[in-house]
């Protein structure tokens, strides 16, 4: 085995066998869970670069194995699959930090952390699937390790949520599955091809290829939130911070996000999707969802669901900018998979503070919230100006090229689309921001866990977390032309998909 | 021993007059010491096979139609596979599971002993007529080893069986009988060539017979009265063994006569055994869902899996993988099943309860068995990487290759009722239950080999390959 094959199989295992030694830990081995979960994600962190560094000199990483004659399981790095891993990868250092912290003395952490990177490994499987058997392979054993985390915390509530946590995603990889066999009886493989392996049968399947895009898309769309299939996603805001922050911006409604861009592109192919007319609805329903998501999103008090509507709502962009037929569409659907992660990742940390410091869980029992901790609502306050595309955030960039690329498209309702999410956005996330800054404290917080003490507000492990997310928001919005920025690595993607699609 | 095949019934049967003799304790052991010499013969077979071909063997030297003809090809060697690697994981268990002194392990080692003679001979036989003696053989010891519990719900559940099994083989010598009336051979190798589609009545009237009598023997809806009650009663490692083989036996022979001598007649009622297929997917998983009783959930989730092994038989006849999906859903639910059982016994010794809800309270104790309990769960509900998701996808590829939408649909919603009856019990390991003080502690060794057996259901989803390439040796491929 080269060492092209054998590196995104220790992707792959630089969190899964961390994790299947935590699962075996008791739970007073705190210091040794903790090197081991940090030891994984330096290592992969590590692992990555490499990847990154060899992938961008045009180096090939494919590691294949027959599971059944004419089906392989297929790990690919290309250059989509980086853009993923890199932030899952980036964004699950900081979460396990922050998870270290939150759950400190809690019980069941050996559990808990052992799932976490059961999850990790199957984010890693998903973006390095190099076809779609593959994909639905992880896609799956990502519905299974996350189901343990929803449900964490044991109560009833929890355990509602993990229900319908599990019937969503369950069924729609059922959909996903049938498509999935379906296209392998038609196609003979599934393999993600730049260009796409759809068009190899032409127009006179164009009922069979359109049935089957529908079910491909049900099945990762029930991941990605689109409406109707967001429903899941407000409910599994039961689950603890750490892994609202696993579900939001790290794993699974990326995995989701991450399956539509690959089945437009790689299996579809962009071009003869929009020849098929498949993409039109595409971003129709998309629009509808970004709407929709923000429109609910106004209407919650409860701080962890309002944000969770707002994931409905802008995981949604990267549909739209894969729906935008055009380079420019593609790459602000792209680097918006980037930004939304690092900008969701923030306020989700940011909840989990106000919840675990003053017992906040409602925007009404925000005011004055950040007079008490200055540094949370300060990374709160960038990452939400983010979402409403405020200049030099991560934000403002993702919507330029997204607003560019409906331009190019000829698809001027969708500007206004953009234009309507932006102050809808405004309208959820300013009153937060007024709340907590310009309002008096209130006498007594609802539950002080966490007394201040000088310059602390809360724990540094919570603390640490969302700054970082923060500063990379402002980051990536400041310094968007530079070479190693994500928006950088969404041209180059862009540019080989279309390149070698333009036959 | 060059010759691996009479090896492999001649040596349980040995063993088994040699447990009893010494008794439960040394007998163990030396149980344990046979199935593993087994296994290895059964691995030499497997690698015979892929080198050489099919190998078939005169017993005494008398070739057919005088001598007792064995012969093995891949279908038998991966059930014979499948039957020695489970019952070694089950042996240990048993071996853990029993308390010295107990009345059941008496009757346990020598009658499993028996079993599996008859099991290993089942797969080997040649000829109609030793399958009949065979799979009275493993009726018998199966009933015997019911019985073994010794309450009076078990003698119960005991004698439903015998009814049912003694039925169903009286029906199969019938058939065997009117079979013989016709053509004068019962050898499967010469009967191949004199059956054809225009057979004489009497014969449709014995494939009917032998059908319905194996039907009834692998608990296919609407035969399955007797199953629920027999492996749901019995002692942990016996409920194991029967839901994970002794059902399979009989399918298997079912296949063989599909495949083989009455493959002319079978077009004609291809449909009937995937419909009643269709209907146990569907009744057994909804008793599953309702069950109170941890083990009887377990008991109709075979009811239902079952099923799936019939949903092959109206695409088996086209080229395609309809037979290894039935064959990869044989090994993959043996397995499965093997180690659901294994857990739920650890469960219920542990907690001396046998109910769903029983299992929050152990949860927390008994993560390893709850782990196998949930890796288990994952193949009988067909998701990824297990070998129930290699057998649920070759089985949607062979229907929407031929078009029956209709039984992909019910491999679809029987996938979905497993996850509904599966995620009962494991959200229990997640309950925040009081801890439950516990009766008896959790033997290591139970919890290892249900988890061993859970383990292997899934990693079959990375080895499908070699599995098919043994099944495509010989006739059956």
């Amino acid at each position: 085995m080269t060492a092209n094959e054998l590196l995104p199989l220790a992707v792959l295992a630089s969190s899964l066998l961390p994790g299947l030694v935590i699962f075996a830990l008791p739970e007073e081995r705190v210091a040794l869970r903790t090197a081991l979960n940090l030891a994984g994600a330096f290592a992969k962190i590590g692992l990555v670069a490499l990847l990154v560094a060899g992938v961008a000199a045009g180096e090939d990483y494919v590691f294949r194995y027959a599971v059944l004659p004419g089906i392989d399981l297929v790990f690919k790095a290309d250059a989509l699959a980086l853009l993923f891993i890199t932030l899952s990868t980036v964004l699950w250092l900081f979460t396990t930090l922050y998870a270290i912290g939150y759950l400190e003395g809690a019980p069941h952490r050996s559990r808990f952390f052992g799932f976490f990177s059961l999850c990790v490994t199957a984010t890693m499987g998903i973006a390095m699937a190099g076809n779609l058997f593959t994909f639905f392979v992880f896609y799956e054993l990502l519905t299974l390790s996350t189901f343990p985390l929803v449900v964490h915390r044991g109560t009833e509530k929890a355990m509602r949520a993990g229900t319908i946590y599990l019937a969503y995603t369950l069924v729609g990889g059922t959909a996903l599955l049938v498509g999935i066999v379906w296209l392998h009886s038609l196609v003979g493989h599934t393999e993600f091809a730049h260009g796409g392996i759809a068009s190899a049968l032409g127009e006179g399947q164009a009922g069979a290829l359109k049935a089957i895009f529908l079910l491909l898309i049900a099945g990762v769309g029930v991941k990605a939130a689109l409406v109707p299939l967001h429903g899941w996603l407000p409910q599994a805001m039961v689950a603890p911070a750490p892994v609202s922050a696993l579900l939001h911006a790290v794993a699974v409604v990326k995995a989701g996000a991450f399956g539509i861009v690959r089945i437009a592109y790689e299996i579809y192919g962009i071009e003869f999707a929009q020849s098929l007319g498949l993409l039109l609805p595409l971003a129709v329903l998309a629009a509808v969802t970004i709407l929709w998501g923000s429109l609910r999103a106004l209407f919650q008090d409860d701080l962890k669901k309002r944000l969770a509507y707002s994931t409905v709502s802008q995981v949604s962009y990267i549909a739209l900018g894969v729906a935008l037929f055009g380079p420019l569409g593609t790459i602000g659907g792209l680097v918006h998979l980037v930004h939304q992660g690092v900008m969701k990742i923030t306020l989700f940390f940011c909840a989990g503070n106000y919840a675990e410091t003053l017992g906040i869980h409602k925007v009404s029992e925000m005011d004055g919230a950040g007079r008490r901790m200055p540094w949370t609502t300060a990374a709160f306050s960038v990452a939400a100006l983010g979402m409403m595309g405020a200049p030099l955030t991560a934000g403002a960039v993702s919507k330029a090229w997204l607003g560019d690329g409906a331009e190019a498209a000829g698809m001027g309702w969708a500007l206004w689309v953009l234009w309507a999410s932006s102050l809808l956005n405004a309208a959820y996330f300013l009153p937060i921001l007024w709340r907590a800054w310009a309002r008096p404290l209130p006498a007594a917080w609802p539950d002080e866990h966490i007394p201040a003490r000088g310059r602390r507000e809360t724990a540094w492990l919570l603390l640490l977390p969302p700054l970082a997310t923060a500063a990379l928001t402002l980051t990536f919005g400041i310094f968007a032309e530079a070479e190693w920025s994500p928006l950088a690595w969404a041209k180059l993607i862009a540019q080989r998909e279309y390149l070698q699609a333009a036959f | 021993m060059t010759e691996p095949l009479p090896w492999l019934i001649l040596l349980p049967l040995a063993w088994a007059t040699a447990t009893f003799l010494l008794g439960p304790g040394r007998g163990a052991w030396l149980a344990i010491a046979g199935i593993a010499v087994q296994c290895g013969l059964t691995f030499a077979l497997a690698g015979q096979l892929l080198a050489e071909g099919p190998q078939p063997h005169a017993a005494g030297g008398w070739a057919p139609p005088l001598g007792i003809a064995l012969a093995a090809d891949g279908l038998a060697a991966v059930m014979l596979l499948l039957t020695q690697g489970v019952a070694l994981l089950l042996a240990l268990y048993a071996r853990g599971y029993f308390a010295p002194g107990d009345q059941a392990a008496r009757h346990f080692w020598p009658l499993a002993g028996f079993l599996l003679a008859g099991m290993n001979a089942l797969f080997l036989a040649a000829d109609l007529f030793n399958l009949y003696v065979t799979l009275e053989l493993v009726g018998l010891a199966a009933v015997g080893l019911v019985a073994s519990g010794g309450g009076a719900a078990q003698l119960g559940a005991a004698l439903r069986y015998l009814f049912a099994t003694l039925l169903g083989s009286g029906a199969y010598l019938l058939g065997v009988a009117l079979v013989y009336g016709a053509y004068g051979t019962v050898s499967i190798e010469l009967l191949l060539p004199l059956v054809d589609a225009d057979v004489p009545r009497a014969v449709w009237f014995a494939a009917a017979l032998m059908l319905a009598g194996l039907m009834l023997k692998t608990a296919l809806f609407p035969f399955h009265f007797w199953l629920p009650p027999a492996h749901g009663g019995a002692p942990a490692p016996v409920s194991a063994l029967l839901s994970a083989l002794v059902v399979k036996a009989s399918f298997y022979l079912i296949l063989r006569l599909w495949l083989g001598p009455f493959a002319p007649l079978a077009a004609a009622i291809a449909w009937l055994p995937a419909l009643l297929g269709s209907a146990a997917i569907l009744w057994g998983s909804w008793r599953a869902i309702r069950a109170e009783r941890l083990k009887l959930l377990v008991a109709w989730s075979t009811v239902a899996q079952l099923g799936y092994l019939f949903l092959i038989f109206p695409l088996i006849a086209a080229p395609g993988p309809a037979l290894a999906a039935g064959v990869m859903q044989a090994v993959s639910h043996g397995l499965a099943k093997a180690a659901m059982f294994a857990a739920a016994g650890v469960v219920i010794h542990v907690t001396g309860r046998d109910t769903v809800a029983g299992v929050a309270g152990v949860a927390g104790r008994l993560p390893l068995t709850l782990f196998a309990f949930a890796l288990a769960g994952v193949t009988l509900m067909g998701l990824p990487p297990s070998g129930g998701f290699l057998a649920k996808w070759l089985l949607i590829d062979a229907a929407l290759a031929q078009g029956a939408w209709a039984l992909a649909a019910v491999v679809i919603a029987g996938g979905l009722l497993a996850a509904v009856y599966v995620f009962r019990v494991l959200r229990q390991a997640f309950l925040d239950a009081p801890a439950v003080e516990a009766a008896h502690p959790a033997p290591p060794l139970l919890e290892w080999t249900a988890f061993a057996l859970a383990a292997a259901s899934v990693l079959l989803g990375l080895r499908g390959m070699e599995l098919l390439r043994l099944l495509s040796v010989g006739s059956a491929g």
